[in-house]
């Protein structure tokens, strides 16, 4: 089936006649049809190069490649097919008005009256389907009840951590730390001892230079400071420290802590400061904390100045 | 293709059809599509990008799947990849790097699935903003218009869930930014929060549940809304340009057959030849670099997939405002981590009957299109809605910007959040009046040669 067929006959122009400007077609679309079936070919040969570098154990480039090209060539057969053998055809097609015909929609409605009156007149029957559409809406808030199970709710896991009265400082590895371990502008993360690795008791200790005047909220040992390490922004791993200007740096979203006034905010979206860990050193010269951080850790939540309630 | 017709030759596929029209009575229904009429313009085929993108996903997505194991459980890595060799991962992450490493052909599947989901959510982007520029959303179009916004909600789902699915540090830190934006929401966040997790952060079962959504419900409802996006858009009919043949009671255009089956054919395997292409030269989200998720470890600077952008850039531009009235907290990521994407998807959404009832006060059906000029408060609001759009995906790269340029962070931000508000305000305002005036220009030459000593037959 070609085009030449179906397309109307032009007046001849420049001299040529209709014979002439069929035969020009005629070769225009065998030159195509040859196009076509060269892009054919190299489609069956890049498939087969997929299969050989499949089967000699595969490489993610050359499979790549092996397949844009295969579908690629496929893609120009199919579009030299279909501009030039097919050529452009146009057709016009009716369309109404997407409302229905006035008759049909009487026609519906009355149908709908006569049958939805079999079914509601008369008190009971009415009385009846209120029963069942209530029925309905009661099941389907039953039907909401397996969703609930998905979780727990919150208790007090929010206001809680690991942390707590004589729990000792540990980092990555769970070693205990001394503070003379600490030497200034150093960053530790740390764990309470037991609980290495967990995502809400993460904190960062920082040693302190002598020479900056400190604001903190907390007692802590001299020259170190412990905070949560959640930023109170999204709770991403506060995992920079700018030494030099004695901040740290959340990654996320660019939220600064300054780690001499409390972690205040300094910048960035952040809207409190990182909770300051209350730390001593016990008998043995480790450090411990004095107690679970004083208020929640990580992002805000509705009812963060609450407490909860324990 | 000879243009002499052969005598018809009986094919096994004649039978085929016979048997089938026995059965099924098709012979009608067909003819009537057979020669359905496609306005041909290119700005036509970018949908059909976003659906052969689509095909690509689940094709793909289904052999990840015969890998991919949703488990948090810790495993001792003992793969090809030297340098996590002897390390303590996660299954998930443990089967991610299989499939890239060893399973034949896997690595491969895997860019191409992430490719296409990029280009995926690019196409239909694209899609959308023809259709609102030209009008074509309108009456009766509203239904339509409001699957493809819901399309582009589930294209985002389906976009984060498979992202956090590997397990590594990428995706875990995603993953917290998500339920803490969750947790901020007044009243009910940490029980939302509770519930999509199994518990407190980081939960029992994540990557269990992400994988159900991703792998099941998810595509089952972008296949059933693509499904429905494709039967209005057959029942009501193509819109078309307007032109001496083309009018609001017909339809101009290529038939389905075969000018619209082989140029969509012709499409199709472009769309995967494109995709393939990627996925097998450009390397992406190659979570070994990453590393296995820990959660006191970050990657910077973290960047999410492109359409995630400027969620992050919202978040990241917005002050640090939270404050507590009544012991009720309302953290700073509510309003533009919630509040105001929310808002956006809304006004999105009904866009259909914002623009009937205030802009162009016209409730008529419509199935001819428009251009930018012939609304031009349309378009302006349009332009700037969409420059708003990427100067906040702009900012989610703010860090990049800043370690790109002299200019410290800080500065960078605070142009950044003036610019976020001035810019899109003016180019919109500049699109409205450059509307404006070729909508004018158009009306006074109309005029000019309407007044003109009439010297056709017109009259
Ligand atoms: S999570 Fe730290 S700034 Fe957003």
């Amino acid at each position: 089936m070609a085009a030449s067929d179906r397309r109307p006959p032009r007046t001849p122009a420049g001299g040529r006649t209709k014979a002439d400007q069929w035969r020009e077609q005629r070769k225009r679309e065998d030159r195509a049809a040859r196009w076509a079936a060269v892009s054919f070919l190299v489609a069956i040969v890049a498939s087969l190069a997929l299969f050989v570098v499949y089967i000699s154990g595969g490489q993610a480039q050359l499979e790549g490649l092996t397949l844009f090209i295969a579908f690629g060539a496929v893609g120009v057969g199919l579009a030299i097919w279909v501009r030039v053998i097919v050529g452009p055809e146009e057709i016009v097609e009716d369309r109404y008005p997407m409302r229905s015909e006035d008759a049909d929609r009487d026609a519906f409605e009355e149908l709908y009256q006569s049958t939805m009156g079999e079914v509601t007149v008369g008190g009971r029957r009415r009385f009846l389907l209120r029963l069942l559409t209530g029925a309905g809406l009661s099941l389907g808030l039953a039907l909401l009840i397996p969703i609930r199970s998905l979780g727990p709710g919150p208790r007090n896991e929010l206001f809680r951590t690991e942390w707590g009265e004589g729990v000792r400082v540990v980092d990555e590895e769970g070693e205990p730390l001394r503070p003379e371990d600490i030497s200034p502008d150093q960053v530790v993360t740390v764990f309470p001892e037991g609980a290495t690795g967990s995502a809400d008791s993460q904190a960062v200790l920082v040693g302190l230079r002598k020479d900056v005047p400190t604001d903190l909220r907390q007692p802590t040992v001299e020259g170190i400071v412990v905070y949560s390490k959640i930023c109170t922004h999204a709770g991403c791993p506060v995992g920079l420290y700018r030494a030099a200007v004695g901040e740290l740096l959340c990654p996320c979203h660019q939220s600064t802590f300054g780690v001499y006034d409390g972690a205040e905010v300094l910048s960035g979206p952040a809207g409190r400061p990182l909770p300051q860990l209350p730390i001593e050193v016990d008998r043995e010269g480790y450090l411990v904390a004095i107690s679970d951080f004083r208020v929640p850790v990580g992002p805000s939540f509705w009812n963060l100045t609450r407490g909860d309630g324990a | 293709m000879s243009t002499t017709d052969e005598s018809r030759r009986q094919s096994p596929l004649d039978d085929v059809a016979r048997w089938l029209d026995d059965r099924l009575r098709l012979a009608e229904g067909t003819q009537r599509y057979w020669r359905k009429a496609f306005p041909a313009h290119w700005s036509f085929l970018i949908g059909e990008v976003a659906l052969f993108s689509l095909v690509v996903l689940l094709f793909t997505g289904t052999f990840l799947a015969f890998f991919y194991v949703p488990d948090t459980r810790l495993v001792v890595y003992d793969g090809p990849y030297v340098p996590l060799q002897g390390q303590e991962i996660s299954a998930a992450f443990d089967s991610t790097l299989r499939l890239s490493f060893e399973v034949r052909g896997g690595l491969v599947m895997r860019q191409i699935h992430h490719w296409a989901a990029l280009v995926f959510v690019a196409a239909i982007t694209v899609h959308m903003l023809r259709v609102f520029f030209t009008g074509a959303f309108r009456r009766p179009r509203e239904l339509n218009w409001v699957v493809g916004v819901i399309l582009l909600l589930l294209a985002f789902g389906a976009g984060f869930t498979g992202y956090s699915l590997p397990d590594d540090l990428l995706s875990g830190t995603g993953l917290r930014i998500g339920y803490s934006v969750l947790l901020g929401i007044p009243f009910v966040g940490p029980l939302i929060g509770f519930i999509a997790l199994g518990g407190e952060y980081p939960g029992t079962d994540v990557l269990g549940r992400l994988h159900i959504l991703h792998v099941m419900l998810l595509p089952a409802g972008l296949i059933g809304l693509v499904g429905a996006h494709l039967a209005i858009l057959v029942r009501q009919k193509h819109t078309q340009k307007p032109s001496k043949k083309a009018t609001n009671t017909n339809v101009v255009g290529e038939p389905l057959f075969p000018n619209q089956t082989l140029t969509s054919l012709a499409l199709f395997a472009f769309t995967i030849a494109v995709l393939a292409m990627l996925g097998g030269l450009f390397e992406i989200n190659p979570v070994w670099l990453y590393g296995p998720y820990e959660p006191f470890q970050v990657f910077a600077p973290a960047q999410p997939d492109w359409y995630m952008g400027w969620l992050e850039g919202l978040l990241r531009l917005w002050p640090n405002w939270e404050f507590t009235i009544l012991g009720l907290t309302i953290p700073s990521t509510l309003l533009p981590g919630v509040i105001l994407p929310g808002l956006i998807f809304t006004v999105v959404g009904a866009w259909p009957w914002i623009d009937a009832r205030w802009i162009t006060k016209d409730h008529e059906e419509h199935h001819l299109l428009q251009r930018p000029r012939d609304v031009p408060v349309r378009t302006g609001i349009g332009v700037g809605g969409f420059v708003f759009l990427l100067s906040i995906f702009i900012a989610g790269g703010n860090d990049v910007l800043a370690s790109n340029t002299a200019t410290g962070l800080q500065t960078i931000s605070a142009i950044l959040r003036v610019g976020t508000i001035v810019v899109p305000l003016l180019i919109g305002w500049i699109a409205y009046r450059i509307a404006k005036g070729l909508k004018e220009n158009e009306a006074a030459a109309a005029r000019a040669t309407r007044s003109e000593p009439a010297s056709g037959a017109q009259q």
